[in-house]
């Protein structure tokens, strides 16, 4: 009887996790996402599980189809390793210069903009009006890309 | 922002406003930050990037969205308006993280 070479099969679902997973997960927490160590440890398991059904495939007594089949499955899973470190560590550092952006000691350019209740408010307010029931000693603005 | 958010009492306690700004609708905010996510500080709504175009982060056709957006960045600045410690990432995943700004916030007078 013919059986299936689970071991790719779980090498090839793995892969796919590995790679999935930080988009979807580990991107939320800055210790998985600056650096994805999370990810790396699913594709070390993934490629383990992916040598032993190579491995498996390359007996002399299996069909060519499973040869072409688990080799297929292991290139997938090492092109998804790599496009996942090209996103993080290539694609991640193509941002704009931002050359204009206020530097330390200059002063923060003054702005009128719609908080969530859609009131108006200015850097002015946000620098005076209380914080803990006292003067602020400071503003932090956090630009972010918005909702995804 | 999560973690800003998780640490914003000791944001708060040490007299530090967090204002989020985005391209981002106030109806969108209202909707998936503040209600879905539970995020509880300011956040202000540049649709038309004035005042993103204005500190210079226009991240133009982004590419995950298309869209002209904020890149991301992070400004201290002190009450009397000047900037105290900014953090204008390289890289889209390394923002700058709670402890950090925390301890930059000792830099303010």
């Amino acid at each position: 009887m013919k059986r299936i070479n689970w071991q790719i099969w779980t090498g090839f679902v793995l892969s796919l996790v590995a790679a999935f997973s930080y988009p979807f997960v580990f991107v939320t927490w800055s210790t998985t996402r600056e650096f994805p160590w999370a990810n790396l440890v699913l594709f070390a398991i993934a490629f383990v599980f992916l040598f032993f059904g190579l491995r498996r495939a390359f007996k002399p007594e299996k069909r060519i189809v499973s040869k072409i089949f688990s080799s297929l499955a292991a290139a997938f899973g090492v092109l998804l390793l790599a496009a996942l470190l090209f996103m993080i560590f290539v694609m991640g550092s193509w941002l704009p210069p931002s050359t204009g952006a206020p530097q330390v000691g200059q002063k923060a350019p003054e702005f009128t903009l719609t908080d969530s209740n859609d009131r108006p408010v200015t850097l002015a307010q946000l620098l005076t009006e209380p914080v803990n029931n006292k003067p602020p000693r400071g503003v932090l603005l956090i630009f972010y890309r918005g909702y995804w | 922002m999560r973690g800003v958010e998780k640490n914003l009492d000791k944001f708060i306690e040490a007299g530090i406003r967090v204002v989020g700004i985005s391209v981002d609708t106030t109806e969108k905010t209202r909707l998936h930050m503040i209600e879905q996510a539970g995020y509880t500080f300011t956040f202000l709504s540049d649709p038309k990037l004035e005042t993103i175009r204005r500190y210079d982060l226009v991240h133009a056709k982004e590419l995950a969205s298309g869209a002209d957006i904020a890149r991301p960045a992070e400004f201290l600045i002190d009450p009397s308006g000047t900037v105290r410690w900014r953090m204008v990432t390289g890289n889209f995943f390394k923002h700058a993280l709670p402890e950090q700004l925390l301890e930059a916030t000792k830099t303010l007078p």
